[in-house]
């Protein structure tokens, strides 16, 4: 266990645990946009696993990654589209309605793959790319300059969405309408058009989140293959407080307690720590930062439907 | 109920129907097997029902197509559909859900009802009492409930360690780095008996190889298993293994390291053809074939089958496309027999 702790290893939990945390903030970063509007987006698991399949599909059948990656951001505009509607529109209860979001995105996926695609075939997804002389610096390099370009987008996005929240008109707007709807409507915002963009592109993020798994993670698909990661970025966004670097170390520590729990296993030759006891270590550190964490940043109309009518 | 409301009950409503009839879509309810060539043209006396739940796709590549597999071959070689009819529910992962089709099936006269899960064990054991006519099988399991007082139920069970010390001295011959990985799914049932033969197997044949293991704790998080691998390549590991349908996220990374895979349930070559070397396929359909003869004549249980090496239930299949050298098949072949021969203790 003493050689948990050398570099080589170290540098393999940090560069697993970037490469790991990919999908989560994809879709993570699209739901904080859409609960910094007010909407809770539970469907947010079904989605992913569209764009997983939708993916695959598009890979397999053309062999055009880049392609295959818009399909699946394209299904994750229209499933938030979708949302949006059912949410905005029809202001249903939104943990109910992302449940059958949810289930609507499992039982597409999995039907869609029985009669389409069958069986599954590994496929060549997006390699690594080497940054130039960034990825040749000793350690740091090989930690954060040698992923596939999925996780460099990922990471891209973090600054851009501080961006847009913070530094824009747009990010005004949003942080508005999701705490106070009736305020920003009254100053000639459209909260239904805010929460339409937000909650689409959380869609797309989600979307996108799904093929990351199948393009670039693991380059096959199989039904139900997100196994929760959906709600771990719902509740990531609320273990990140609400705030895109917030959001963000909540991915990266997750990834990372995952990677060094696989790590240990591997290095625990006599099996001192049971693997049950290693696999809990992500989920026990979740739950403790969510319950002793402070929510300041909570949408005060979070979950709340607006009525423009009845203000 | 006002305007609003009712208008927020049917999108509610709209949308979790819609998600709960395509999730059911996608989880065929009893289907029947297609026929074999030429099934028509040889009608049988009677026709045998048989009739599967299991937990995962019947396409898995992994532990519910080797059933799904060995009975089509079974039905190929009793003359087609008009000589052995299959239904089966796949994928159906959720306990209460199978025990469901179970007792269905059950009902409806088919002569064995396979429970192809262990985890289907104690609802078949209800099951099984309230029909007392119907053959019941499941597995993997060596508990048939004779001692519970029951008399329709067989077991079966695969000696999963046999294949898997077989692919171990073919990975201790072929690794180059002397580190092999194992992916695991839940340290329990066959995945443990494999991995624990293949671990035996490695260390037997080459001391100065290391194999590491992890366990994921399910057997379907693709994701999580396809991160273990990726440790298991930043750990030196030239070679990998490992159980349970969600090994394709596994492969997929082994695919993309171009390094060689050894599968075990049912043969995986197809997934990625340049990457599986071997592996360990469960063929059931002896114990099928014996399971169905004993029903014919009038016994419907109180039997615990085992797969070994020995009785055919377990085969090594080599895929062609990856090259393997002639010592190292020797040596696989070599411990078979000693293996089959009761010379070899595969486990520990």
């Amino acid at each position: 266990m003493s050689e948990l702790f050398s570099l080589t290893v170290l540098t393999g939990i940090a560069y697993s645990g970037i490469r790991l945390a990919t999908p989560y903030l994809f879709a993570a970063l699209g739901e904080m946009f859409a609960q910094r509007s007010g909407v809770v987006n539970l469907g947010v698991e079904g989605i992913m696993l569209m764009g997983a399949f939708t993916a695959f599909a598009m890979a397999t059948w053309t062999g055009n990654l880049w392609f295959a990656l818009f399909c699946a951001a394209f299904i994750g505009l229209l499933m938030g589209l979708a949302m949006s509607f059912i949410s905005v529109n029809m202001q249903a209860e939104q943990g109910i309605s992302g449940i059958g979001m949810h289930l609507f995105g499992l039982g597409l996926s999995s039907l869609l793959f029985t009669k389409f695609l069958g069986s599954t075939k590994a496929i060549t997804g997006f390699q690594p790319i080497k940054i130039p002389l960034l990825g040749d610096i000793p350690v740091i390099g090989e930690i954060f300059f040698n992923h596939n370009i999925l996780v460099y987008l990922a990471f891209l996005l973090v600054p851009i969405a501080v961006w847009v929240l913070n530094k824009t008109t747009l990010g005004l707007k949003i942080r508005a309408v999701g705490v106070k709807p009736e305020a920003a409507d009254s100053l000639g915002v459209s909260v239904s058009k805010i929460r339409y963009l937000c909650v689409s592109f959380g869609g797309v993020m989600a979307g996108i989140a799904g093929a990351s798994l199948t393009l670039a993670l693991i380059n096959l698909f199989q039904e139900n293959m997100t196994s929760g990661i959906g709600f771990i970025a719902v509740a990531l966004v609320y273990f990140g407080g609400w705030t895109p670097v917030g959001v963000t170390l909540g991915a990266l520590l997750f990834s990372l307690v995952n990677a060094l729990q696989l790590w240990i296993q591997v290095l625990d030759k006599d099996k001192v720590i049971p693997s049950d006891f290693a696999l809990m270590m992500p989920y026990v550190l979740t739950i403790a930062v969510l319950a002793f964490g402070k929510r300041t940043n909570q949408p005060a109309a979070l979950t709340k439907p607006f009525d423009r009518g009845s203000h | 109920m006002s305007k609003i409301n009712r208008r927020k009950f049917l999108t509610i409503a709209g949308t979790l129907s819609a998600g709960a009839a395509l999730t059911a879509c996608a989880t065929p309810a009893p289907t029947a097997a297609p026929a074999a060539p030429g099934a028509a043209a040889k009608p049988a006396a009677k026709q045998f029902k048989i009739a599967m739940v299991c937990p995962s796709l019947v396409n898995d590549a992994a532990f519910s197509q080797s059933m799904y597999d060995a009975i089509m071959s079974v039905q190929k070689e009793m003359g087609g559909e008009s000589a052995l009819m299959l239904k089966y529910s796949d994928n159906v992962f959720q306990v209460p859900n199978a025990a469901a089709a179970i007792r269905d099936y059950a009902g409806q006269g088919f002569d064995l009802v396979i429970a192809h899960g262990t985890q289907y064990g104690n609802s078949l054991q209800e099951i099984a009492k309230d029909f007392p006519n119907v053959a019941f099988a499941w597995g993997t399991a060596t508990d048939n409930f004779e001692s519970k007082g029951l008399k329709n139920v067989f077991a079966y069970n695969p000696k999963a360690e046999e294949g898997g010390y077989v692919l171990g001295v073919l990975a201790a011959k072929m690794t180059k780095s002397n580190v092999v990985g194992v992916c695991g799914p839940v340290e329990a049932g066959d995945a443990k008996t494999f991995v624990d033969g293949f671990k035996k197997g490695v260390t037997d044949t080459n001391k100065a190889a290391k194999v590491n293991v992890t366990y994921t704790g399910n057997f379907s998080d693709v994701s999580l298993m396809a991160a273990a691998a990726e440790t298991h390549t930043k750990a030196g590991a030239d070679i990998l293994t490992g159980s349970s349908q969600s090994v394709v996220g596994a492969i997929g990374i082994a695919k993309d390291k171009k390094i060689v895979w050894f599968g075990t349930q049912s043969n995986q070559a197809n997934l990625a053809p340049e990457t599986v070397g071997a592996s360990q396929v469960y063929d059931w359909s002896g114990i099928v074939k014996e399971m169905i003869s004993m029903i014919n004549s009038g016994k419907k249980g109180t039997v615990s089958f085992e797969s070994t090496l020995k009785n055919g239930g377990l085969k090594i299949v080599y895929n062609d496309k990856v090259a393997i050298s002639a010592d190292a098949k020797a040596a696989a072949a070599a411990a078979t027999k000693d293996i089959a021969d009761g010379k070899l203790k595969a486990l520990p």
